[in-house]
């Protein structure tokens, strides 16, 4: 058999999972024990090359409570065209066109190569793409002109029948009628007042009529859906329009006076925004892109206000209470993501500014819609730019890497349970029988809305065992979980991708080894991590990593070799071994830390956090450190301020930041141009080989990374050195003078002292 | 100082003018006399050098008998100097003379009886004394002796004068209302005829006839004439009575007659009965019947003078009705004026002189005193006290349009520029430096002529003073020499202390359905487009500053940016109503000339965008607010332009529902019709005053739009409203677009406080018209145009002394269309008197019912109808009667005597009882009548003359050779003839009535059409043919379209036709199909309360 990691890799690339553990405890006591909870990582539409739809409907099971989908761990009665759920066991019939069925004629769902399969479903009307553009007019006039030419590009990136709409907003909320010949015309909303759905859709003139049509207009109805779509257009029939006025679009007339901020009504535009697409188009794939260059100023969901000698909060302040407009704006944000959510139109939000905007308070409009969240500092950049175009990239199949309105449906074996999801996702309170009464993260159902969603998208699930302490390992000796997730394709199809895995049980008290070699520290750590962030959110920071701590030490404690009381007799095995240093630079991570961090950037962090995959969930949590020098390859270097040397140039992802690092030695060769010396052409190559791999970085990531070129010495060095573990600083005075490395002025504890301690506590029986 | 100072005012003054140059004479200055500055203006005006004679200032005094006479030298000069002003007071003459004709023979004597002195000389005495004032010229012929020779033309003259009036109005006392008892004794002829009836009596007191100058015929005041039948059977048969109140019941019985007249003062003889009868039916030969007797009784009403006389007259009661061309006539009383100071100027540098009619067209010279187009009062004579003006009950107001315009000949008030610190003012008081401040020491203080109190003169004010007292700049400043002006307010006169922007428009279009449909979006847009180029401008002014923007709504209101620099105009929506607000910053305002582009493209597409609309709901207090916060976030006063059509049912504030219920009339609940529904309006208003937002409002109704409430906000912001029901495009848009035009252009002034000063004694108390007020002084309009009025009311709160006489100082704040702060000053001075005689003699009744008129058009507001016609017939009962008893010479109690100067007011208070508003007939909807009340509550004296007696005019007798106007017939169905064609007008509308029997040539000249039958009544407009019957005809209506400030509507009325009885509700002297009472029915009636209230 293969090794785990293989077994591991396969399933990753095939269903698009990753389990913490790979052979199940079979009870709930033992479960338990391991502390790290059974859980998995999904990547529901994970790319995949191989798998072409299937241009049918998958087969249900029958029983009203289950609806669990044919799969190859089914049995089936070939004969008697019969099929049992390996769920509830329920017996099923066949539906009429699978007569033909047979051992040697499968379908593809009954292939154990097509755990995961998709299905195409012919069903409903086929409705375009919506993008509405929410553009906030209080920029500077540089800003402006560059967000409005990244607009105007972006029409032609668009599918050619999607509708687009264009809000814009400053001291008012304007919404444009793109319809319109001649005079530009559009509905102006004050932005300091709230307005009901109701009310936006009364305004905006969306609202059926109440009285039955006069006999002699019958023509009016086809003629509706030109009325509700006044505000969104076919982007071919208007893209010349649209152009134009964005052309036009001016910065907010109102003055701002000395010492002011401008008066922004993102709370309203937003509310409008999310009441015209709830009024229009409930339940079809849409996208609320909001462009804003500040704070919202005024009006509900106000960040801060208008006097720019009162700073916008602070963690500081936070911690102090003293955050005045914070709770009523988190508030109004979540009423919307709430709504938005409950209508499938997700959020984005690309906010482009030096200081915060909000984000905090508006997080959990991308958050929970799933919609993108990008930070810049201005519109004018390439961050910006790329990151934006790269929204509407396509696949290799050339179609875009989104999907709306998509439900996640969980079932599971008897055994185990729903815990809950952590993703970008809201829970659509499916109650079941699969549903555990505890919850981690979004619980207390097995279904989940994921309004917007790409091949990257990441939900982490958690289980809880219920087989009893006594019970004997479930029937089969497999237990099974199902994913069945239903959304709508870019090219507006209904689809279902269906993914179907089983595990192995087995005895904790007796084969504890199995279970311990089918950890999967790297999964692990990332759902740990996971749900540390989301306590993050709700919890004070030093509870949080004390969770983490008596978590860590816990896993010492259960899986390490050691003898009581003697830290040096501490081992772990190899498929633990990577997972404490996971939690020391999760620990030290801007996603659990937010010293330093503005509270804007803590939530901008936290929102990629809980959506990537895995892979870049562990760039996040460790940063990839790689060495350039001519004493060889470029190979990858322990994140280490030993890592740090004077002939090395040193290329860090920290996902969200590329920094080229040029060592000392580097640099000075660098000022002294050798590598525009012919005979120094190495050196030149030796420059190029880090930045070639940035590029290749920066081509592909979404949300592009900030790109950072610096050297020793220079002030944009703190990225990297505040990133790696200060082995060695000023307070470790024997290594000063060393000729390895590179002091870190910090009073951090490095990995070498966190292990200690850990081992001590680990090992110590008083605890 | 004052050199550089006179210097500096000098020019500006000095240009316009030719008079001032006059001022700066030296020669002037030196005169000795004392006489008031304005005498001397009046100099300047007549040719004579004499002028200074006539000065009145002593003659305002009392002590001396004949003012003039006091100084020798006035008479000297008399003659010659008199001659002047006395031509005016000649034409006097010719008038009487005219009259004659009734009066006959009876007429010499009458002018000098004139003298008064036959009348209880106590009474005509002391009036003439006071009368002297503005007679000054006369005073020779009013010398007792000389009188009687004098011509009757001075006399006449006098009579116009103020104080002559009462002299005759006293003779005037009817005799003949005897009735009942009395009526035993001789009068009962008179009974009837308020007028003496008694022929005899009348030629005795000839005198006073005379005053009346056209007293002749029954035009003189006092309706006398006893032709008992027709009133009898106005008053007494139940039916007719309706019209009046009170007495009829009573009456029925009673065979006599008057049964309460018991008391002798009516005496009707019972004769009149049986006439009862006959006469009424055959109400269109009111005259006939009497036969002889009648020319006599008209005599006597007017003659009335003597005791004596009036005995003599109950004999004569043959008369048993009342001869309509007994009873005093509007028509000629107009005429006469109009003859009498048409030609002359009327200048106004003379305390407490009465100004001629407002139907009469004179130039005003400014002497010291406003022009009578600025200020009019009830009375230019006050009671010392508060005991004599309680007891004689004639309201004291003035009727002010700070803003009016003046004819071309007329030069507007001089702006002066008092510096930095603004105009100089009385440090206690306030009240601005006026011609009336006396300056004391050597010129370096001056005494407050308003509250006593001394303040110092500016420095840079300093003037050296004469010998006589008076500043040596006396006449290179006007607010020294001139009863109106105006100064440069200086930043601290602004709000917040900012100088003003400029004015704004805003039009705003209601685009629903019915708007839409019936062509006036299109129509308007249209209009708008040339319209624009002829916003107010200031003086020379090359463009005009007022900016300009557009808004049209529906159910939601649509904003748009018109910017200069856009290539297309933009729209925007704004649908929260619930909470208006102005979405746009930069655009939305704009200088017409620069955005004409965009501006042209806008409203081309208006029409265009809305074509289509199915949306009939509509807002309204939204589009107020909406304008309102324009014209906020501009920072700047303005005006809104609202085209509206319907009853603003959608859900919006200020929604309104249909509460029109005709079942409320005549019950205590009437008044809620003419109250706004919800106090949402009255909020609106207060915050738009305090804006400077003035709301004109255009109608096109096509039913009910409850006009009570959306009138609120034009109406206390000084707005106008206007309405068009049922508006069709072809019939009306000419009268829309030509009212749209005028109320675009006329001049404006914004964001204004007006405030009246009196001097101690009174306080102006009560004020009626379009405005808003915060406190109990300041007048606050968000605008206020050239057509608007505001009537003050006066209160004494102690003694006046007839040394000082009252000064009233109108002070008026406001931004002009270019955005300058000035205030405008109008000061008047008024006499004072101790005798009620004078106070009556200088009475002006236009005046009164313009203020009757307001008082109870505001009163229905709040009491029931009836009880506001009541009190009103009562309030001038006592008038009467207060008259009667205190200042007619004695006389029979059935004598119905008026005084002079009010001999019209029972007239024309019928008119005002029968107006639509105090007594609707079926056909007058709800909306009408608040329409009207509000109309009313703004129009200055002329408009309500015309509005309440309308203006009658015989077109056929019209010379179609000379310009002059067919001379008018009084409002009386049996006047009109069959086979002529009249035309009616009263500043709303004119009617053109075509009789049965007109001349076929006459039809086919006027309309085009060869017969009667033919005459379409769908006319709008009268067709243009080139005859001059036709061109004439036309030229009189364009000629008093002109004189209106609004486009009246033309009715073309086919006598018999089903339309007549529209035009007949508008024959005010007739009995009124809704109960309202004729005219002689009317005055029986008075004379029965008047009867009461004596006995």
């Amino acid at each position: 058999m293969a090794t785990y990691l293989e077994f591991i890799q396969q399933n990753e690339e095939r269903d698009g999972v990753r389990f913490s553990w790979n052979v199940w405890p079979s009870s709930r006591l033992e479960a338990t024990r391991m502390v790290v909870p059974l859980a998995c990582l999904l990547t529901p539409l994970k790319e995949r090359l191989d798998l072409p739809p299937v241009q049918y409907e998958p087969v249900l099971c029958s029983r009203p409570t289950c609806k669990a989908v044919l799969n190859p761990l089914c049995q089936v009665d070939y004969r008697a065209k019969l099929w049992a759920c390996n769920f509830c066991f329920q017996r099923n019939q066949f539906p009429p066109a699978y007569a033909g069925i047979s051992e040697v004629n499968q379908p593809a769902e009954l292939m154990p190569q097509f755990s995961t399969i998709e299905y195409i479903v012919q069903r409903g009307p086929q409705m375009p793409l919506i993008f509405l553009y929410v553009v906030d007019t209080c920029l500077e006039e540089e800003d402006l002109q560059a967000l409005k030419e990244s607009l105007q590009m972006s029409l032609s990136l668009l599918p050619p029948d999607a509708l687009v709409g264009l809000i814009t907003f400053g001291r008012m909320v304007q919404v444009h009628e793109l319809s319109c010949e001649g005079i530009s015309k559009s509905y102006v909303f004050r932005g300091t007042k709230d307005l009901t759905a109701k009310q936006i859709q009364d305004m905006l003139g969306l609202s059926r009529p109440a009285v039955p049509m006069q006999q002699g207009r019958s023509l009016q109805t086809p003629e509706q859906p030109v009325i509700s779509s006044r505000f969104l257009q076919p982007v071919h029939k208007i893209d010349m329009n649209l152009t134009d006025l964005l052309g036009e679009l001016q910065r907010d007339p109102w003055p701002v006076t000395q010492g002011k901020r401008p008066l922004r009504s993102t709370g309203v535009a937003l509310s409008i925004a999310v009441g015209l697409l709830e009024g229009t188009f409930p339940n079809t794939g849409a996208r609320i892109m909001l462009f804003t260059g500040g704070p919202p100023t005024q009006g509900p969901g106000m960040v801060v206000g208008d006097e720019l000698k009162t700073p916008i909060r602070s963690w500081h302040d936070i911690e102090k209470d003293n955050a005045r407009f914070m709770k009523k704006a988190t508030k109004h944000y979540e009423s919307l993501a709430n709504r938005s959510a409950a209508n499938g139109h997700c959020i984005d939000i690309y906010t482009c500014a030096l200081d915060q905007t909000g984000l905090l308070e508006m997080k959990c409009c991308a958050n929970l819609t799933g919609g993108h969240m990008v930070m810049g500092d201005s519109f004018n950049t390439s961050l910006f730019k790329q990151t934006f175009q790269r929204v509407f990239s396509k696949g290799y199949n050339g179609e875009f890497r989104m999907a709306f309105g998509a439900n996640l449906d969980v079932k599971t074996s008897r055994e185990l349970k729903i815990a809950g999801a952590i993703g970008p996702c809201i829970s659509l309170n499916a109650k079941g029988p699969c549903v555990s009464e505890n919850e981690l993260g979004i619980g207390g159902t097995s279904q989940w809305k994921i309004c917007s969603l790409d091949p990257s998208t990441t939900l982490a699930i958690y289980f809880e065992v219920v087989n009893q302490h006594n019970a004997p390992i479930p029937q089969g000796g497999r237990g099974a979980v199902q994913f069945v997730t239903q959304y709508q394709h870019s090219s507006t199809q209904r689809r279902i991708r269906v993914t179907t895995i089983a595990r192995n049980w087995a005895d904790a008290q007796t084969q504890l080894q199995h279970i311990e070699a089918a950890f999967d520290q790297e999964a692990a750590a990332v759902l740990m991590a996971r749900l540390g962030v989301y306590r993050a959110e709700s919890e004070e920071g030093p509870d949080v990593l004390r969770w983490l701590d008596r978590q860590l030490i816990r896993l010492c404690q259960k899986f390490g070799q050691y003898n009581k009381d003697d830290p040096n007799s501490f081992r772990l095995s190899e498929s633990f071994s990577l997972y404490p240093q996971f939690i020391f630079h999760l620990r030290r991570s801007p996603f659990l830390q937010v010293f330093n961090n503005s509270p804007d950037e803590s939530s901008y962090y936290r929102h990629h956090f809980a959506r990537q995959d895995l892979t870049q969930s562990l760039i996040m949590i460790q940063p990839i450190l790689y060495a350039y020098s001519f004493h060889g390859p470029p190979e990858p270097v322990l994140l280490d301020s030993s890592s740090i040397l004077p002939d090395r140039i040193l290329l860090m992802d920290t996902f969200f930041q590329i920094v080229i690092y040029l060592g000392e030695t580097i640099a000075q060769w660098q000022k002294a141009g050798y590598q525009d010396m012919p005979e120094y052409e190495n050196f030149k190559h030796l420059l190029q080989a880090p930045l070639d791999d940035a590029q290749e970085i920066l081509q592909t990531r979404f949300p592009m990374p900030r790109y950072v070129h610096t050297e020793h010495g220079g002030s944009q060095a703190r990225f990297l050195l505040s990133k790696v573990n200060p082995s060695q600083t000023h307070n470790n005075l024997y290594a000063w003078g060393q000729e390895s490395g590179s002091p870190i002025l910090t009073d951090d504890v490095s990995l070498q002292v966190f292990m200690d301690h850990l081992k001590k506590l680990a090992v110590s029986s008083a605890s | 100082m004052s050199v550089n100072q006179q210097a500096h005012t000098g020019p500006p003054y000095g240009q316009p003018q030719p008079g001032y140059q006059g001022y700066q004479q030296p020669a002037y200055g030196g005169q000795s006399l004392p006489g008031v500055p304005q005498a001397q203006y009046g100099a300047y005006n007549g040719p004579v050098p004499g002028y200074q004679q006539p000065v009145p200032p002593q003659g305002y005094f009392p002590s001396l008998g004949f003012p003039l006479k006091g100084s020798p030298v006035s008479l000297n000069s008399d003659t010659s100097s008199l001659a002047p002003n006395f031509i005016g007071s000649l034409r006097a003459p010719p008038t009487s003379g005219a009259p004659p004709p009734a009066s006959g023979a009876s007429h010499p004597s009458g002018p000098l009886a004139y003298s008064q002195f036959e009348h209880g000389d106590v009474q005509n005495g002391i009036p003439a004394s006071a009368a002297p004032v503005q007679r000054p010229p006369a005073s020779q012929p009013f010398l007792p002796g000389s009188a009687p020779t004098p011509v009757s033309q001075i006399s006449t003259f006098q009579q116009y004068g103020p104080p002559p009036a009462s002299v005759q109005q006293l003779r005037n006392h009817m005799a003949g209302m005897t009735i009942g008892s009395t009526a035993a004794s001789a009068p009962p002829p008179a009974g009837l005829g308020y007028g003496a009836p008694r022929p005899p009596a009348m030629p005795g007191p000839p005198l006073p006839g005379q005053t009346v100058a056209a007293p002749p015929s029954s035009q003189p005041n006092h309706v006398s004439s006893p032709p008992p039948p027709s009133t009898m059977a106005g008053l007494h048969p139940g039916p007719p009575m309706s019209g009046l109140h009170g007495p009829p019941p009573p009456t029925h019985p009673p065979q006599p007659g008057y049964p309460m007249q018991q008391n002798g003062s009516f005496g009707q003889m019972r004769g009149p009965q049986p006439n009862y009868g006959g006469a009424y039916p055959g109400a269109p030969n009111y005259g006939s019947p009497p036969g002889p007797p009648p020319p006599p009784k008209r005599l006597d009403p007017d003659s009335i003078p003597s005791p004596q006389l009036n005995e003599l007259p109950p004999q004569q009661k043959p008369r048993h009705r009342i001869d309509p061309d007994a009873i005093p006539s509007p028509i000629q009383v107009i005429e006469d004026d109009r003859n009498n100071r048409g030609s002359e100027p009327f200048v106004t540098g003379v305390r407490g002189q009465v100004p001629p009619l407002v139907t009469t067209n004179f130039l005003v010279k400014d002497q010291g005193n406003a022009s009578p187009r600025y200020i009019r009062c009830t009375s230019y004579n006050i009671p010392c006290t508060s005991d004599m003006a309680k007891q004689s009950q004639v309201p004291l107001a003035a009727v002010i349009k700070p803003l009016a315009a003046l004819p071309p000949e007329e030069t507007l008030p001089y702006l002066v520029d008092h510096g930095e610190s603004g105009p100089v003012r009385c440090n206690r008081c306030k009240a601005y430096m006026c011609p009336f401040m006396q300056f004391i020491e050597g010129g370096r203080r001056f005494q407050c002529c308003f509250c006593s109190c001394v303040t110092e003169v500016p420095p840079h004010y300093f003037q050296h003073l004469d010998h006589t007292g008076k500043r040596v700049d006396f006449y290179d400043r006007p607010e020294l020499s001139l009863g109106s002006y105006e100064f440069l307010a200086t930043v601290d006169y602004c709000k917040n202390n900012k100088f003003p922007s400029p004015p704004a428009f805003i039009f705003m279009i209601d685009v629903s359905y019915n708007a839409v449909k019936s062509g006036l979006v299109r129509l308007i847009c249209e209009e708008l487009k040339s319209l624009l180029d002829y916003l107010p401008r200031e003086g020379n002014m090359e463009e005009s500053a007022i900016r300009v923007g557009f808004v049209t709504y529906n159910k939601v209101l649509h904003f748009y940016n018109v910017k200069s620099s856009l290539a297309q105009p933009q729209m925007m929506v704004v649908s929260d109503v619930a909470d208006m607000f102005v979405p746009l910053l930069d655009g939305f305002l704009v200088n017409v000339n620069e955005s004409r582009t965009v501006i042209a493209s806008l409203l081309d597409q208006i029409p265009e965008m809305f074509a289509d609309t199915r949306e009939t709901e509509t807002v309204f207090a939204p589009v107020i607010q909406a304008g309102l916060e324009a014209l906020k976030a501009a920072e700047c006063a303005g005006k809104l332009f609202i085209f509206h059509t319907s009853l603003p049912i959608a859900e919006a504030p200020g929604k309104l529902k249909n509460r029109d219920d005709r079942k409320l009339i005549n019950t205590d609940k009437e008044k809620t019709l003419f109250q706004p529904q919800t106090s949402f309006y009255n909020n609106l208003a207060k915050d738009c005053v305090a804006q400077g937002c003035c709301v004109d409002l255009f109608l096109f109704p096509n039913q009910y739009l409850d006009v009570a409430t959306l009138g609120v906000v034009p109406y206390q912001t000084g707005g106008s409203i206007y309405k068009y029901a049922y508006f069709q495009l072809e019939t009306d848009q000419y009268r829309f677009l030509n009212d749209l035009r005028r109320d675009v252009q006329k001049e404006v002034g914004f964001d204004a406080v007006m405030r009246v000063r009196t001097s101690t004694g009174i306080r102006a108390t009560d004020f009626f018209g379009a405005f808003y007020m915060s406190n109990t002084t300041d007048v606050e309009m968000a605008g206020l145009d050239c057509d608007k009025t505001i009537t003050v009311e006066f209160k004494h709160d102690d003694k006046l002394s007839e040394d000082s006489g009252a000064l009233l100082q109108c002070a008026l704040l406001y931004t002009s269309c270019a955005g300058q702060r000035r205030l405008r000053i109008h000061n008047l001075s008024l006499n004072c008197c101790t005798q009620l005689a004078d106070l009556y003699r200088n009475c002006e009744t236009d005046t009164l019912i313009n203020y009757l008129a307001k008082f109870a058009y505001r009163g229905v507001l709040s009491s029931p109808v009836k009880t506001v016609r009541d009190a009103l017939i009562n309030q001038c009962a006592q008038i009467l009667a207060c008259y009667r008893k205190n200042c007619a010479s004695p006389s029979s109690a059935g004598q119905l005597i008026l005084p002079e100067c009010m001999k019209l007011l029972p007239v024309y208070l019928n008119c005002v009882l029968k107006s639509d508003v105090l007594q609707p007939g079926p056909e007058v909807t709800t909306d009408d009548r608040a329409y009207i009340r509000q109309l009313v509550t703004s129009m200055d004296v002329a408009e309500t003359n015309v509005f309440f007696y309308p203006r009658l005019l015989p077109l056929t007798k019209a010379d179609v050779d000379s310009d002059s106007l067919p001379a008018a017939i009084r409002n009386s169905e049996e006047r009109l003839s069959k086979g002529d064609i009249y035309l009616l007008e009263n500043g709303l509308n004119i009617f053109v009535w075509v009789g049965v029997s007109v001349q076929q040539g006459l039809i086919q000249n006027l309309f085009g059409v060869s017969s009667f039958s033919q005459i379409s009544n769908a006319l709008s407009t009268l067709p243009v043919l080139e005859n001059p019957f036709s061109k004439k005809v036309r030229s009189i209506v364009d000629m008093l379209q002109g004189q209106r400030s609004r486009y009246m509507k033309l009715i073309v009325v086919k006598q018999e036709d089903k339309l007549e009885m529209l035009f007949k509700h508008f024959l005010v002297e007739d009995k009124s199909l809704t109960g309202g009472a004729s005219y002689v029915d009317f005055l029986c009636h008075m004379h029965k309360e008047i009867r009461q209230l004596l006995s």
